[in-house]
This record gives structure tokens, C-alpha cells and sequence, in this order.
């Protein structure tokens, strides 16, 4: 483009409005725009920063032990309650452990969780995506027929089955999560990779004598990273909400951890009495689960607002 | 149509069978069969019983091909909790999920499929962003917990509804929603999507400027062709509501072949775990093979590729 020239008192506020009319906003300018301005991905990423926030300081900012029972001070309300004191200000749960600190460290667990789970089925999911992807003809055949029969298994029932065979344990329930969940990374990667196999890159990396993992490395895997992190954001959260029914049935993290899931499962004795031990663990969940999908969303519509559906 | 089904046909029955393979091979992940199912306290003489009466001892492959061969005439081995056939354990018991998925699936489909046309219609007004939101909501919400919170409120404080246990129709109505809401973003979003590129293809211009009548257009032009993907879908999302119901199951004890499941999973009844991760796998070939037909039925073009 042909700059105009530029007046050189820039000292009124109209000169500058004039420049920035003139000058077209920057790919950066458009990026952090659509950036802010998304409602949706500034508020995802606002209570995900909350959330993570809490789950790593959790250890200097939460009130009490979440694992210190106190039998005489059980069944505490919360601070909404008349009899609620600010001592333990979402109450305490039936053994007189601190709510709130259990809820603190709860998100810990879900966040491990769901990042570890999402690691371990995004490297398998996209390896076998883009191999498919790639090569086509009877590699994309395979990687296909294991994918059918991957979807044909029931997740929650093949988890439950698999972690109680081998019992469970915060490792047990992020390996078999993220050794389950790898189909949606796999679908994706495939059909993208798909689209950028012919394009003209590819050929010319292709015609220089790049080596096959070179190119997968730095030709396809590169431009699927969008994809990817969108993919990333679904399959971590349905990675926690998976932990959380697991541990919910009894079947994923033990006791005494304070996973959310399973502090939900403990309050279901006292549901007619003390509701809120339901409740607080669920809008905890709600809430992460939220502002991941949020964040996706967002992401999405950020660097690819023509695929918004 | 026939090279395509025989196609679909052969794929199917071959997914089928990899599938029974790896449900016959889930339950031995853990080791010896023969120890999970005699309990911790049992002796070394009565593993070495239980190895010989249920054939364990032989190779794994021939183990296999007499487990599956009786699965095909329906012999899906005895509960060593019961000392029952499984197939009468579960027998009775589908009915019992098979209405909890139905249910589920209408009550997605009749949110979903009205708000996506609605929300396609009137794209950023406040009817899409209604529409948004109940699919951002379902999304997010964990299904077990939207049923104890219904629970809560519509069984315990209101007293509207029967809070636990399949007695009667009103015992299917709290599951299902919890159920069915989880499915509805998908439909929606499906729904809402497809309308959107049919309204604004060229034969839907042309309709309107023949003159025909709004909901003319809408209903016979526009939906017919916008919903072939979510035909697709609700026989997927049928799937996977089966799969998923053995958590709703568990909460409201409502007695289908997801809550036995569970039941068995905590009292060690392989044999029986086995069976529902068997039937539920084939139960999902069965329904995508269907859901491929109709596509090709509705779709033509699906049918040259």
C-alpha cells in the first residue's frame, strides 16, 4: 500500500484519528480487536485464570487443611446460612473438613486431570489423525477401522470397567481417560490433514527431498495447530467432566481426595438437609467446564470466524 | 445403492466383531480372570476350581471363538453372583433403558430442532443468543449432577416427581431430561448450522421469488434438506445416550442394564459387565449402519463414494 504522507503535528486528537484512518490496522491491530472483543473468550479465560489461580496457590490461600477432620464441627452451614460463620465460609463437609479448602484443592485435581488426560489422547489421536491424513489408501483404512471401533465402545462403561479391574487411583483415571478419549483429535486431524496434503507447500517440501517426518513435522503439523487447540479445549473438558461421573459412581479418584466429583457422591446423604454440599462442588465444575468451552469457542471464532457454527 | 450397503454391511459385521473381541479381552486387562472372580479371600484350590469351570485354563484364543460362539445363541454366561443365566439378569432389564434413551432423544430433539430453526431464522437476535446459551449451559452442565439438582428441587422441596427407582412413567421424566439435555447442543448446533446454509442457497431464493409462502419455503424447501445431518446424528447420539445412561441410571436406581452394570462392577460380576459392554458396542454398529443407510436414502450422493 501507498502511504500517505503524514501531517507532522500529530498534537490534536483529529490529526491522529486521521492517521489511524489511514493507516489499515495491522494483522496484530485485527487479532487483538476480535481478541477483546469477544465476549464469550474474555470471560472463559477470565474464570479459567480464576480457577487456575486457585488451584496453585491453593496450598498458601486456603483456610484450613482439606484433609484435617474435625468431628465436632461437622455439617457446618455455609456463610449464607444464619448459623454460618466465617471461619469455614462454605461450611463443612460431614467429617468437619473445610468446604472451601476442599473445594480449592478439588480444582487441582480436575485440572490435572483434564490436562494429562488431554496430553496423552491428543498425542495419540493426532498421530494416528495426520498419519491417516497423510498417507491415505491402507494406513487411512486401519487408523479408520480402529477409530469405528473406538466409537462403538461405550466410554463411561469401558472407564468404569477398566478402572475398577485395576482400581483407582489419580494415575489409573488419567491414563485410561486419555487412552480412551484420542477419537475426536484422530477425526479432526484426519480430515485437515486431508486438505493440506496437495496444497502447494506440501509439493515443494515435497520436490526439495524434505524427509517424510520432516514434512509432517514442520509442513502439516504447524498449520493444523489451530485445529488443534480447539480440539484440545472440547477434549479436556470432556476429560474432567468423564473424572468427575467416575469418581461420582465410586469408580475413578478415592477417597479422602477432594475431587469435586466426588465430594458431589458424599453429599448425596445429606441432600435433603444440606443441599449446598451438592451444589457447591456442581457450580465448580459447571463453571470450569464453562469457561473451557468458552475459551474453544473463542478461539475458534478468533482465528477462523468463517468455520463459526 | 446395493454395492454400497454390501460395502457398509461388510465394515459393519467387521467392527462387530473387533468389538466383541476387545469387550471378550477388557475383563482380563487385570490380570487372572479366574482370582477377580473367586474375591480376595479365596483360596489357591478355589481359583484352580473357578479356572477349570469357567475354561480358563485353555488358550486365550479358543477361550474367545467358545465365548463368542455361544453369544450367538444368545448364551452370554452365567452371573457367578446370581448363579443366573446373564441373559435373564439383563434381559428384562433393556426395556428399561431403551425408554430412558428414547425419552432422552425426543426431549432433545424437540428443544433443539425448533430453537436451531429459530436461532437460523433470526441469526444475532435475541432468540440465537436464547439458543446459545441453552447449548453453552448443556454443554458445560455434568449430566449426574443436573439430575440431583432436579432431584433436589422438583422431588424433594416440590414434591412433583418419584425421586428414585422405574415404577411408572413419571420415574423416566427427571432422567431423561438430564440425560437428553446433555445431547441437545450437538442437534442444536447441527440444526442451526445446516439451516443456515440451505436459506441461503440459490433454490431458496428462487422459491421466494416464485412467491411461495413463507412457511412453505421454511418446512418444505429449507428443513427437509437442513435435518439429513441430524438424522445421522440422532441415531449416534442414540449411541452414546445408552453409554452414557449408566450414570443417570445409578442416580435416579432406575433398573436398566446401565445401573445392573454398575451394580455388578461393585460386587466383582464380571460375566455380566462383560455382557452390557457387548451389547451396548453392537448396539452402536447396528444403529451407525442404519444411520449410513438413511443418509444414503435421503443423500444420493453419499451413495457414488
Amino acid at each position: 500500500m501507498i502511504m500517505a504522507p503524514v501531517e507532522t503535528t500529530l498534537g490534536s486528537t483529529g490529526a491522529l484519528d486521521q492517521l489511524e484512518s489511514i493507516l489499515e490496522p495491522t494483522p496484530g491491530a485485527i487479532l487483538r480487536q476480535r481478541t477483546f472483543g469477544h465476549r464469550g473468550f474474555m470471560f472463559g479465560a477470565i474464570v479459567l485464570v480464576l480457577i487456575l489461580a486457585m488451584a496453585l496457590l491453593a496450598p498458601t490461600i486456603a483456610p484450613h487443611d482439606p484433609y484435617d477432620q474435625q468431628l465436632t464441627r461437622r455439617l457446618i452451614n455455609p456463610i449464607w446460612h444464619a448459623d454460618g460463620t466465617w471461619t469455614h465460609p462454605l461450611g463443612t463437609d460431614s467429617m468437619g473438613r473445610d468446604y472451601l479448602s476442599r473445594l480449592m484443592y478439588g480444582a487441582r485435581i480436575s485440572l490435572l486431570i483434564g490436562i494429562a488426560a488431554m496430553l496423552i489422547s491428543g498425542i495419540i489421536g493426532s498421530a494416528m489423525g495426520i498419519l491417516a491424513g497423510y498417507f491415505g489408501g491402507k494406513v487411512d483404512m486401519v487408523i479408520s477401522f480402529i477409530i469405528t471401533v473406538r466409537l462403538a465402545m461405550p466410554v463411561v462403561l469401558v472407564a468404569l470397567a477398566v478402572v475398577a479391574l485395576i482400581g483407582g487411583s489419580l494415575q489409573v483415571v488419567i491414563l485410561v481417560l486419555g487412552f480412551l478419549i484420542w477419537d475426536r483429535f484422530a477425526v479432526v486431524m484426519r480430515s485437515s490433514t486431508q486438505q493440506i496434503r496437495g496444497v502447494d507447500y506440501v509439493t515443494a517440501a515435497k520436490a526439495a527431498g524434505c524427509s517424510t517426518p520432516r514434512i509432517l513435522l514442520t509442513e502439516i503439523l504447524p498449520n493444523m495447530f489451530n485445529n488443534l487447540i480447539v480440539v484440545a479445549t472440547l477434549e479436556m473438558a470432556r476429560a474432567i467432566l468423564l473424572e468427575a461421573a467416575l469418581s461420582f459412581l465410586g469408580m475413578g479418584v478415592q477417597p479422602p481426595l477432594p475431587s469435586w466429583g466426588l465430594m458431589v457422591s458424599e453429599g448425596r446423604e445429606y441432600m435433603l438437609f444440606t443441599p449446598w454440599m451438592i451444589t457447591i462442588p456442581g457450580v465448580a465444575l459447571f463453571m470450569l467446564v464453562l469457561s473451557i468451552n468458552l475459551l474453544g469457542d473463542g478461539i475458534r471464532d478468533i482465528t477462523a470466524p468463517e468455520s463459526r457454527g | 445403492m446395493l454395492n454400497y450397503t454390501l460395502k457398509r454391511l461388510a465394515l459393519a459385521l467387521l467392527v462387530a466383531v473387533t468389538v466383541s473381541f476387545v469387550s471378550f479381552m477388557l475383563l482380563r486387562i487385570s490380570g487372572d480372570p479366574a482370582i477377580a472372580l473367586a474375591g480376595d479371600a479365596a483360596s489357591a484350590k478355589e481359583i484352580e476350581f473357578i479356572r477349570k469351570k469357567y475354561g480358563l485354563d485353555r488358550p486365550i484364543v479358543i477361550q474367545y471363538l467358545d465365548w463368542a460362539h455361544r453369544a450367538l445363541q444368545g448364551d452370554l454366561g452365567e452371573s457367578p453372583f446370581f448363579n443366573q443365566p446373564v441373559i435373564d439378569i439383563i434381559g428384562g432389564r433393556m426395556g428399561v433403558t431403551m425408554t430412558l434413551g428414547l425419552c432422552a432423544l425426543i426431549f432433545a430433539i424437540v428443544l433443539a430442532i425448533p430453537l436451531g430453526v429459530l436461532a437460523a431464522i433470526r441469526p444475532n437476535t435475541w432468540i440465537d443468543r436464547v439458543a446459545l446459551t441453552t447449548s453453552v449451559i448443556g454443554q458445560a452442565m455434568p449430566p449426574f449432577w443436573f439430575g440431583l439438582v432436579m432431584m433436589i428441587v422438583l422431588g424433594l422441596m416440590l414434591r412433583l416427581l418419584p425421586i428414585s427407582g422405574s415404577g411408572s412413567w413419571q420415574h423416566y421424566i427427571m432422567p431423561s431430561i438430564a440425560l437428553g439435555y446433555y445431547a441437545t447442543p450437538a442437534f442444536m448446533r447441527l440444526t442451526r448450522a445446516g439451516m443456515l446454509e440451505v436459506l441461503s442457497s440459490d433454490y431458496i431464493r428462487t422459491a421466494r421469488a416464485k412467491g411461495l409462502r413463507a412457511g412453505s419455503v421454511l418446512f418444505k424447501h429449507a428443513l427437509r434438506n437442513a435435518i439429513i445431518p441430524v438424522v445421522a446424528l440422532a441415531a449416534v447420539q442414540f449411541g452414546f445416550m445408552l453409554g452414557g445412561s449408566i450414570v443417570i441410571e445409578t442416580v435416579f436406581a432406575l433398573q436398566g442394564i446401565g445401573y445392573v452394570a454398575w451394580e455388578s462392577l461393585t460386587r466383582s460380576d464380571l460375566p455380566v459387565v462383560q455382557a452390557v459392554v457387548l451389547l451396548l458396542s453392537l448396539f452402536y454398529v447396528v444403529l451407525t449402519f442404519l444411520s449410513d443407510m438413511v443418509n444414503a436414502f435421503l443423500d444420493p450422493r453419499i451413495r457414488v463414494t
